[in-house]
């Protein structure tokens, strides 16, 4: 796999704005099953949701990706970073990524999943360990291809399914596949 | 051989399933299909058991656990399923709590010739879960099926999803 130099780069200083910490939704939010819309990368309002959606997810403990659709906002933009998880093999570090459409995808596993927008479950989803998927970055616009693998690759498909309106709870592999979070007082 | 089904529900404690099933075995029954789980913290069991026993005899080898637990014994008929030709999809529901989801959306699926094979449902604060394995028969059309089930999901304002179950044959 070769990593996106480009993209491995970025970070979100190039936004070159200031960023708030948002409130992330939870269901049954009606947003979190709505398609979001495509955006125009260049708009400035959308770079700051960029900066906010990074700032959020870097004050959520555990958080490896956040959606525009977890914070309210029903378009296609999302953040990732992976890179301090135990599960990552290659990683692109922390990257906002805009209308970003699936190419290819291979090499199904199963893995259990949680979601910050669900917080009370968890769910044994199948997904591609290998993807290579196209967005634009944030402010430029600039489209970028990227090839990930295992936990970004899982991570990316995640949020793509945020931007299209879909969670895990779509994706569970079956009736018993759901598992309520265990909180032990 | 004679097949009975039991069920056990009520009040969870450790040592439920041992004690059933110790005198389960004493009366010589083997237990073939069960399943447990709790709901809302109830211990809920049923089972599948063959053996000579009567329902009687098994109902008052039981009752020492009655009280906390409503026990029922019953014998069934031994009805394998008949293989029709069907496709394999999970069905999954989650949304605000609102009376008439479930039954909304499995009369679709109903109305498809689909059979519910496995159902959970889940409710933790405001969020309603369903998740069902669905056969649908091999001639069903899946799309208008989709379109129905799209139907319901904006009436109760809930996410309907119907994928296909995938199985890997190694």
């Amino acid at each position: 796999m070769s990593v996106n130099e480009r993209l491995l780069a970025w970070t979100e200083v190039e936004l070159g704005v200031e960023s708030a910490v948002l409130d992330v939704v939870t269901t049954p939010a009606t947003v979190l099953s709505t398609p979001g819309a495509d955006v125009d990368p260049a708009d400035p309002r959308i770079v700051r949701l960029a900066a906010d959606l990074v700032a959020t997810m870097r004050v959520s403990p555990g958080c490896v990706g956040l959606a525009a659709p977890q914070v309210g906002e029903s378009v296609k933009v999302f953040c990732v970073d992976v890179s301090q998880h135990p599960k990552t093999r290659d990683h692109h570090g922390t990257f906002v990524l805009c209308n970003v459409r699936v190419l290819e995808s291979s090499r199904n596993e199963k893995a259990r999943e949680g979601c910050m927008s669900a917080p009370d479950f968890t769910g044994d989803v199948k997904r591609a360990s290998r993807v290579v998927v196209r967005g634009q970055l944030p402010g430029t616009g600039e489209e970028v291809t990227v090839e990930a693998n295992a936990f970004e690759a899982r991570a990316l498909q995640h949020e793509i399914d945020h931007c299209d309106g879909y969670l895990f709870l779509d994706r569970v592999a079956g009736a018993h596949a759901i598992h309520a979070r265990k909180t032990y007082l | 051989m004679t097949l009975h089904a039991i069920t056990l529900v009520g009040h969870d404690r450790p040592g439920i399933i041992a004690e059933a099933t110790g005198i389960l075995g004493s009366l010589g029954l083997n237990l073939d299909d069960s399943t447990m789980t709790l709901l809302r913290g109830q211990f809920a069991m049923t089972l599948i058991c063959d053996g000579e026993a009567s329902a009687d005899a098994i109902e008052s080898a039981l009752q020492p656990m009655t009280g906390p637990l409503a026990v029922t014994v019953r014998e069934v008929p031994d009805e394998r399923t008949t293989s029709t030709p069907a496709t394999s999809w999970v069905l999954s529901v989650h949304g605000g709590d609102r009376p008439g989801i479930v039954s909304s959306v499995v009369s679709r699926v109903a109305g498809a010739g689909g059979n519910i094979t496995d159902l959970t449902t889940h409710l933790k604060g405001d969020l309603y879960l369903l998740v069902a394995e669905v056969d649908l028969p091999a001639d069903a059309d899946v799309e208008a099926l989709r379109t129905a089930l799209g139907v319901v999901a904006d009436e109760f304002a809930v996410g309907v999803t119907l994928n296909p179950v995938e199985a890997d044959e190694l």
